[in-house]
């Protein structure tokens, strides 16, 4: 069933969007218990990458054979690896004790570093940006979000996720978001299910990207990269995916100032969109738009095969 | 043989049912009552209100209930703030207004009742409604009175897709647009459009009837444009007003479709059971 939610500020206006989408995420809790996501756009500083990563799965922690010694070991070998390439670590955070949070400089062949950091086994890079941060892990959105810090956290956007899993395992790899691999600031969303998975999946893979798990959402992160790759806006990739993904879909796509979504063309999972001249705010069922604004408000049903795309 | 010869004689229809069953037994002596038997007495002169803001889903349905058999027969529900399930399962005459806006299954099951929403309903909004009217000011999601059987259901805004899906009775009116498959395999009722619709309209309907005023994006399958008779128009006018709604365009610009029931095959063999039957 998933649950999933998107918040934009226009016109550059900055808000808790840590705190908003935290609630947004827990009133859709009935919809997906199993992991929560979030995709969180900052301001960010100039010139510094923001790397949220992890060495390990939660479930790995409770059962893996010397797991906390490997955990460090992984961490180190990151570390080695990000000085090898000439990366320079200005902060060093653990969300836990396999998810970390870094903020880097680095002037070199992106692409190449991401690469090289994951080949070291169990480790995925969840996200790479100037300003996307991306946050996931087992449980609802108020675990998660606490467990994380992701209260006050002040940005312009946001796109989050509650998980039940059908076709993939419960873990963090097949959690959502999905960031848009090797793109920064790139992230997906999705509800509902793709039939050509395999197919697309085959096609994008002999072109040279990767896939991280087995759930058909990230497909969508994938294929959205492989268009902007080719020099496509976000919004005519995503049109073209309505036309060339099969199945039952609703997603949201957000960048480093713009955030979108697309329905499939049976209109068959839901969408709930709010729009004033300030904010946007999208979701699975009105009760998330309601959780941050209590008022009443307008809210409409967008209509099959519709994209839409607004800017921060 | 015996001399015990009917079920009843073996008191099978007297016993208490203990296990989980729908199945209600009478007496063939007792008078005939046809309505539910365990409707409230209610007097829409007797009004409450209250506010829901900080109550759970079967709190305010319960909440509701309590009302009714305390004989209140107009409610105002405030501060609704879009939960799901809210006012379903009424099979009673009543007033019962939401001040706001309704998530999914809004009003659904119900059979009887007047009900007004001031704000918008989620998805499945009325669904298998029986009886009584739903008025509901702002829009409508998707499957919009799925599968009902009678009474009016009428939104002043647009509504979503599969509109009227399965419907098999009653009226559906929307003032504005909807979306895709709207009256897909509808089997009985009418559907008054007065915006424009998606694609696919009436997709493999039975029956029914479907009168559209807007733009129409593609018909579905066995779904065919008929005249408009004086009949028509003379209900579409009546209902119309009866909301205080009116056709953009005049009573004369709307559009009625049916089933080119070229789909009706139910009596007709296959051609292998053909040749066995001959």
């Amino acid at each position: 069933m998933c649950g999933i939610a998107g918040l934009i500020w226009k016109g550059g206006v900055t808000s808790d969007i840590g705190s908003e989408m935290t609630q947004m995420l827990q009133a859709l809790k009935h919809r997906g218990p199993d992991s929560t996501g979030f995709a969180l756009y900052g301001k960010g500083e100039e010139g510094v990458y923001v790397l949220r990563f992890k060495v390990a799965e939660q479930e790995d922690m409770k059962t893996g054979f010397d797991i906390h010694k490997q955990v460090i070991e992984r961490k180190a070998m990151v570390d080695t690896r990000l000085e090898e390439m000439g990366a320079d670590v200005t902060a060093r955070e653990d969300a836990t004790e396999y998810a970390f949070r870094y903020h880097f400089k680095f002037g070199g062949d992106l692409k190449r570093l991401i690469d090289f950091i994951e080949d070291i086994e169990g480790v995925e890079i969840l996200s790479v940006g100037k300003g996307l941060e991306l946050i996931k892990d087992l449980g609802d959105a108020a675990i998660v979000a606490e467990q994380y810090g992701l209260k006050g956290f002040v940005g312009t956007h946001a796109i989050g996720h509650t998980r039940m899993a059908t076709e993939s395992d419960v873990d963090i790899r097949s959690a959502h978001p999905y960031w848009a691999y090797p793109f920064n600031d790139v992230s997906v969303v999705h509800n509902g299910q793709l039939t050509n998975y395999w197919t697309k999946r085959r096609d994008l893979e002999r072109r040279g990207h990767r896939f991280m798990s087995n759930c058909d959402s990230e497909l969508i992160a994938v294929y959205v990269a492989d268009r902007i790759d080719q020099g496509d806006e976000l919004e005519s990739a995503m049109s073209r995916s309505i036309d060339e993904l099969d199945g039952v879909f609703t997603y949201l796509v957000a960048t480093s100032d713009q955030l979108g979504m697309a329905k499939d063309v049976m209109a068959a999972k839901p969408m709930v969109l709010y729009e004033s001249d300030e904010f946007v705010g999208l979701a699975s069922e009105e009760v998330a738009i309601r959780s941050i604004f209590p008022r009443e408000i307008d809210t409409w049903d967008p209509y099959q095969g519709e994209v839409k795309v607004w800017a921060a | 043989m015996g001399s015990v010869t009917t079920s009843h004689e073996m008191g099978l229809h007297e016993e208490q049912l203990s296990g989980r069953t729908q199945q209600m037994y009478f007496s063939a002596t007792e008078e005939e009552n046809f309505t539910y038997p365990w409707a409230y007495e209610v007097d829409y002169d007797k009004s409450a209100e209250f506010d829901a803001a900080d109550m759970g889903i079967s709190e305010i349905n319960l909440k509701i209930r309590e009302l009714m058999k305390s004989g209140h027969g107009s409610i105002t529900v405030q501060n609704p703030r879009a939960k799901h399930s809210l006012g379903v399962g009424i099979l009673n005459r009543l007033n019962l207004k939401f001040e706001g806006s309704l998530g999914y299954f809004g009003c659904g099951l119900i059979d009887g009742p007047n009900v007004h929403i001031t704000g918008r309903v989620g998805w499945s909004c009325a669904e298998n409604m029986m009886a009584g009217t739903v008025v509901i000011e702002k829009n409508a999601g998707s499957l919009f009175g799925a599968a009902i059987r009678g009474g009016d259901l009428v939104c002043r805004g647009q509504a979503g897709a599969r509109v009227g899906i399965d419907q098999k009775g009653g009226t559906i009116i929307v003032g504005g647009s909807v979306g895709a498959f709207t009256g897909f395999m509808m089997q009985r009722g009418r559907m008054i459009i007065l915006g424009d619709t998606g694609d696919n309209l009436g997709d493999s309907m039975y029956d029914g009837t479907i009168y559209v005023a807007g733009k129409i994006a593609s018909l579905g399958v066995d779904c065919v444009e008929t005249e408009l008779t004086d009949l028509d128009r003379k209900y579409l006018q009546g209902k119309l007003d009866l909301y205080g709604m009116e056709a953009p365009n005049g009573i004369d610009s709307i559009v009625k479709l049916t089933s080119g029931k070229q789909l009706w095959n139910y009596d007709n063999l296959e051609p292998t059971e053909k040749k066995l039957v001959l």
